[in-house]
């Protein structure tokens, strides 16, 4: 069994895999942050163009409908087959343009959960709108679709994973080529318990960093009326 | 990316593909969907009801099921279900067949979400009920039954109408184990003609067919669930976590 162990984990091996790990960490990092830029552009637009400037939105919510309902792998085949260049940046030009839509709803819910009161208290303060926009709704806004910002770095993630099939470089695919060198069956299912478990790892510690994050969110409000409570009692 | 997409003659190979390649593969992508929806369901509801039981071993393996298949990519379990499991299972040359591979893929792994909706579902209605159930001498079933699951349904029906339409695309990635699904003919009939705009074009129509429809009864779902006061903290979380998986 170590003898096994010995020979699909050769340094050349592992640190082949590595890199591939890399390319997925980093492909879904570079994903995640062209798209909520994006996407953010687009919740505000959508949300706040009016007058003539609503086709605008028309326009964003037709994208996010339509993105919304196709698979991220129909774009991921569709943009590297029809477009040439460097294979690393069409992928996550691909995976951008899907996530941006997934990115421009999240951000939309957070825009829509801000009172109307606070844009009139704002008025009243003499803030423009950009003013309101930039320092007081976006901060709230940003700070409520944290959680949900960070659950979508996990899906990205897992769905680099199809990149395996236009040969990118990226950790399942460079598994699967380790893989392909070893013709024992129990070295495959060491194998295929390595690849799950590098991804779980990843992926786990992600989803406790959210429901830490949620479980303090949710907590705060309470944590406020308490406060209140007690400077009324007090008072 | 829209390279060639006025040129007739490409439009034309495509509408003589639509019996070969289209139909078949959309019919293929919408048994897998359904059946998967209901192996999803089936699992959602009993891991459901384990995480909510009071007994610690159920609560651990419904927790250990939900995080792991959770946390690992898809494409990776269907893999291993195509090419691994069937080595595990002992037999040589063996195969599963591709649909069972797409409704296991996609059941199995919606199932672990499912199971988190319904959780949350049965939590969000106050314990105090299921107590004064109990002493009325309800059993554990008849109050799910007549109780807890008539109000948690109205709470699950819209993150779960996300899940449908999440599921249908996912089960796209047959398509890397030549599932013989929607997304596997479009890359062949792709590959064949070289019309790359076209193949992908007429495939993005026929997924938004089938899920643009549940998009709009998640939203419509969602509206009239949101009546409810007692939902809306509950509804808001799961539809968050149901955005995109």
């Amino acid at each position: 069994m170590s003898n096994l162990f010995s020979q699909i984990f050769t340094p050349a091996n592992f640190s082949f895999m590595m890199k591939g790990l890399g390319m997925t960490v980093m492909i879904s990092i570079g994903a995640v942050f062209f798209s909520t830029i994006i996407g953010s552009v687009l919740a505000l637009i959508r949300t706040y163009a009016t007058g003539k400037y609503r086709i605008f939105g028309k326009l964003i919510a037709a994208y996010t409908e339509f993105f919304r309902c196709t698979p991220n792998l129909l774009w991921i085949l569709w943009i590297y087959f029809t477009i040439k260049g460097n294979k690393v940046a069409i992928s996550v030009f691909a995976i951008t343009l899907f996530t941006s839509a997934v990115m421009a709803e999240i951000f939309r819910g957070g825009l829509n959960s801000i009172p109307k009161g606070q844009f009139e208290a704002a008025e009243s303060q003499g803030f423009s709108f950009v003013q309101t926009i930039v320092y007081i709704v976006w901060p709230q806004t940003f700070k409520k679709v944290i959680p949900a910002l960070l659950s979508q770095i996990i899906t990205v993630l897992k769905d680099t994973s199809f990149l395996r099939m236009v040969d990118i470089p990226e950790f399942m695919r460079n598994s699967s080529v380790v893989m392909g060198s070893i013709y024992d069956v129990r070295g495959m299912m060491i194998l295929y318990g390595f690849e799950a478990l590098c991804y779980f790892v990843i992926c786990f510690t992600l989803s406790l960093v959210v429901r830490g994050y949620q479980k303090r969110q949710g907590a705060a409000p309470r944590k406020v009326v308490r406060a209140q409570s007690a400077v009324e009692s007090a008072g | 990316m829209f390279n060639g997409l006025m040129k007739i003659n490409r439009w034309n190979a495509l509408l003589e593909a639509i019996p070969e390649y289209y139909i078949p593969g959309f019919l293929m992508t919408l048994r897998t969907a359904v059946c998967g929806l209901l192996l999803a369901l089936l699992l959602g509801l009993i891991f459901g009801l384990m995480s909510t039981s009071r007994a610690k071993i159920l609560k651990l393996i419904s927790r250990v099921y939900v995080e792991f298949f959770q946390n690992t990519p898809l494409a990776l379990q269907v893999v291993f279900y195509y090419s691994g499991l069937p080595i595990l299972l002992g037999g040589t040359g063996t195969r599963i067949p591709k649909f069972i591979l797409g409704l296991m893929g996609v059941g199995i792994y919606h199932g672990a979400y499912i199971a988190e909706v319904i959780r949350t579902g049965i939590e969000a209605i106050p314990a105090g009920q299921s107590e004064a159930a109990k002493s009325q001498g309800f059993s554990y079933i008849q109050t799910m039954r007549y109780i807890i699951m008539p109000q948690t349904i109205k709470i699950i029906m819209p993150p779960l109408a996300n899940q449908a339409l999440n599921l249908v695309k996912n089960t796209s990635v047959l398509a890397m184990v030549a599932g013989m699904d929607l997304m596997y003919f479009t890359d062949s009939f792709g590959s064949n003609t070289g019309y790359f705009a076209q193949a992908y074009f007429a495939s993005a129509l026929m997924y938004f067919i089938i899920c643009y429809p549940l998009a709009r009864l998640a939203r419509y779902l969602e509206i009239r669930a949101l009546r409810q006061p007692v939902a809306k903290i509950a509804i808001d979380q799961m539809m968050e976590d149901s955005i995109n998986v």
